[in-house]
């Protein structure tokens, strides 16, 4: 009972800042309601038992990335974009299709008989061992190759980051 | 759980978090006075002395006072994220405190009752989530001030702390990494016989200058360098709404410290065993009356730690801008990195 209230909340607050992103006008207000999404989804993570995604999920997503979103659109102040229109000249007709097209997906994924997690990691597998034990295990036992490459492909993009601001430089 | 008992754990739970919440209040007020008397006595002054006996009820004054002052917001100002942004500073300051293990169990009335409000598998996780959620407080005021002293004060406190909180997280994976935990309770438990400060002196001197930098205080302070920025991103507020800032950076810098001694400090564990006290005669008796001693130890250990802040705030002067930069990210995040290699090669090596 308490679980469904509280995943009510935090689907329906999800819902409602993620269309205020879209729509405010002022990005500073976009980038403030995407924290609020961020952080309500980190909600449904922890209503998903998933304690250290939801975790991480404020972590890197609110605390690092929004906070550099936040600081390029503060420095270019944002006025620019206040008078121009949020979506363009075509979206009436193109919303009533992405509409139709969630309502297919939302279809099937009722109608698959999925049923939360398969294979070895079942709920009471990680309720057992806990949460962060059973993603490190996964991530540097089963998962270590594709791990690794993600880490390399982030290195990759960092260094391309510092090679561009120093051309700029000189 | 039955209904009865289903109503105790809740009504205890409240309890917990009253008394944590009154607890933090209570302390970000009287660590002002505190620095305010420590930073007197190390300039050879006395600080506050003339509000009750030796200034003992200054915080409360100045409480007073700001609850009563005039409340200013500016006419170009983003009315909304102007209200908002005090209550982003200070509601997951004290959120945090909702992991930090002031003590073990004890037996009260039949019932175990914990000395922690929750006992998360996360808890560093959420502390560290938490205090990064803090920088929204000031990058809001800062931006929706409308004014260039504020948002340069935002600017620069939203890049200081995302820089160090890298070194910081790393300095924490290190004491992870010998404890097998991101409970707080399990961290403490697991320095029974020897701190992990003895260990690990390295994250410890990492953990503490990136706290410094993380909370904006000197020689870190640059957000709020007076003169620079006037006052930073709180320049335009006055009131109650100043004082949430105010109260968000004590119960910030009190969390460091409470962080700290639970990863490093030993947390709950006693500095002097209690049997050593309850051998005094006349004053074992009375030990009792304290209640858990363990928490007292808890406690002096946070002031001791906070005793360091007002330390170096008064020996140090400030940094400049790429001072603080190449510390964090050229120094800081390099010697933590190297610390985890020779922690984990350590591990390895003694397994």
């Amino acid at each position: 009972m308490i679980l469904q209230v509280a995943f009510i909340y935090f689907a329906a607050v999800t819902v409602f800042s993620a269309l205020m992103v879209i729509t405010r006008k002022n990005p500073v207000h976009c980038a403030l309601y995407m924290l609020a999404v961020f952080t309500h989804v980190a909600g449904l993570f922890v209503l998903l038992d998933a304690e250290f995604v939801a975790a991480v999920q404020v972590l890197v997503y609110a605390g690092a990335i929004l906070v550099l979103f936040l600081f390029v659109i503060m420095l270019f102040r944002g006025d620019g974009m206040k008078d121009k229109a949020r979506f363009v000249s075509g979206w009436p007709i193109v919303a009533p299709i992405a509409i139709a097209l969630m309502g297919l997906l939302m279809s099937i994924l009722m109608h698959s008989g999925f049923s939360g997690a398969q294979g070895s990691y079942t709920i009471e597998a990680v309720r057992s061992a806990g949460n962060s034990q059973v993603i490190g295990m996964a991530l540097y036992t089963d998962y270590l190759f594709p791990f690794e490459i993600a880490s390399v492909i982030l290195l990759v993009a960092m260094v391309g980051a510092i090679v561009l601001a120093k051309k700029k430089a000189d | 759980m039955g209904l009865a008992e289903l109503g105790i754990y809740t009504l205890m739970t409240l309890l917990g978090i009253v008394v944590v919440f009154a607890f933090t209040m209570l302390n970000s007020a009287y660590l002002t006075y505190y620095e305010r008397k420590v930073m007197g006595h190390m300039q050879a002054r006395v600080g506050p002395m003339h509000t009750g006996p030796h200034g003992l009820l200054q915080p409360l004054a100045d409480g007073i006072k700001l609850f009563f002052k005039e409340d200013i917001i500016p006419a170009k100002a983003d009315r909304k994220v102007f209200v908002l942004a005090p209550l982003m500073a200070l509601v997951p300051a004290l959120a945090a405190y909702a992991v930090v293990p002031f003590g073990p169990s004890i037996t009260l009335f039949g019932h175990s009752i914990h000395l922690y409000i929750t006992d998360l598998n996360i808890g560093v996780l959420y502390v560290l989530a938490l205090s990064s959620l803090g920088a929204y407080g000031i990058i809001m005021a800062g931006w929706s001030s409308n004014s260039k002293y504020s948002l340069m004060g935002g600017l620069r406190s939203a890049s200081q702390v995302i820089s160090y909180e890298i070194p910081m997280g790393l300095a924490i994976i290190s004491v992870l990494m010998m404890t097998g935990s991101l409970s707080l309770v399990d961290i403490t438990r697991g320095q029974e016989h020897i701190w992990n400060i003895v260990y690990q002196p390295v994250a410890f001197v990492i953990y503490m200058i990136a706290g410094i930098a993380e909370t904006n205080r000197a020689p870190f302070d640059l957000p709020e360098a007076e003169n620079e920025l006037v006052a930073g991103f709180h320049v335009e507020y006055s009131g109650m709404r100043f004082a949430y800032f105010f109260m968000a950076e004590y119960a910030n810098m009190l969390m460091v410290s409470c962080i700290a001694v639970v990863l490093f400090l030993g947390g709950w564990n006693p500095i002097i065993p209690r049997s050593l006290f309850e051998s005094v005669p006349i004053f074992g008796q009375y030990l009792g009356f304290l209640g858990d001693p363990a928490v007292w130890w808890f406690i002096i250990k946070i002031y001791a730690f906070f005793f360091m802040f007002l330390w170096i705030r008064a020996t140090l002067p400030r940094l400049r801008y790429d001072q603080l930069m190449r510390l964090g990210w050229k120094i800081l995040i390099p010697v933590a990195l190297g610390n985890i290699l020779v922690t984990g090669l350590i591990k390895v090596l003694v397994q």
